[in-house]
């Protein structure tokens, strides 16, 4: 058992913040690549006939 | 052989390809490993648990400043050498910078109130460290204002060399005022300041995860950046027949 004593509120705020703020940048960054090549695929599609 | 073939945007894409799997692997090990680790590492005899927070804080904290400098660098690339690809690097990284800066003073806020009684003060390097992530948004505002990518460039280019002054007061502000709350370098190598390896060693780790995360991401969002640029270059081609 991880013993977190009375700071427990503290530790567990700081960790949830930094995971959110992380997984924000991880997800904003993988979509946006998805959604820029599936646009670019589209077009050269479209301008190579 | 020269680093410079590296600028153009056809190679870029195809040397980061290869290795985007293997940085994202590193990143995906040492950040997770090392935040576990720091999770899981014993009560300090003073601070308790809170000291578990560092092993979050110092890496994100060491990557606002360092993901400015790496802005400096490929943005003088860019005003002197008038290479694309390090200009859209510069803009890729920002906002991964401005959430560094963010994660930083976050968890220093949270740590601070049960240690400093505060959640904030205005000390030196609190200080500095919140101009750097008011700079961070002002260059990601800059961007999205200017239409054209050039001017753009350019622009965020000049705001970054004045922004430097802010990240080197960061990372130096508490040597140059002897005033403040905050403490010195945690990883200071001087006799009696030395900290302990069952905290210093997971702090490497994190540290390392959070360097190698960075350069995933930078390099996720410029490919992303290069295929905006080809994608906007292709319409335009279209629009004019």
């Amino acid at each position: 058992m991880i013993e977190l004593g009375k700071y427990a509120g503290t530790v567990l705020a700081a960790y949830g913040v930094s995971v959110l703020l992380l997984a924000g940048i991880v997800w904003h960054s993988v979509a946006a690549n998805a959604r820029a090549r599936n646009d670019l695929h589209r077009q050269e599609g479209r301008t190579n006939g | 052989m020269s680093i410079w073939e590296y600028a153009n945007p056809v190679k870029f894409m195809r040397l980061s390809g290869a290795i985007l799997p293997w940085v994202v692997v590193g990143a995906v090990l040492c950040t997770v490993g090392g935040v576990v680790w720091g999770f899981l590492t014993p009560l300090d005899y003073k601070q308790g648990a809170t000291v578990k927070i560092v092993f979050l804080h110092v890496p994100a904290a060491m990557m606002a400043i360092n993901i400015w400098v790496m802005m400096l660098v490929t943005s003088l690339i860019w005003l002197i050498r008038r290479h694309h690809v390090s200009a859209l690097a510069a803009k890729a990284a920002a906002p991964v910078g401005a959430v560094m800066t963010l994660i930083a003073l976050a968890t220093g806020a949270i740590w601070g109130q049960p240690m400093w009684g505060s959640w904030w003060e205005w000390d030196p390097r609190l200080t500095s460290f919140l101009i750097l992530f008011l700079f961070y948004v002002g260059y990601i505002a800059l961007w999205s204002a200017i239409e054209d990518p050039d001017s753009a460039a350019d622009l965020t280019g000049v705001l970054c060399l004045v922004g430097s002054v802010f990240a080197l007061l960061s990372r130096y502000a508490v040597l140059f005022w002897n005033q403040g709350l905050h403490q010195g370098a945690s990883l200071s190598v001087a006799p009696g300041e030395r900290m302990s390896a069952v905290y210093r060693y997971p702090l490497y780790l994190s540290m390392l995860g959070f360097l190698l995360l960075f350069l995933a991401l930078l390099l996720i969002r410029t490919r992303t950046e290069i295929r905006r640029r080809r994608l906007a270059a292709l319409q335009a081609r279209e629009i004019r027949g």
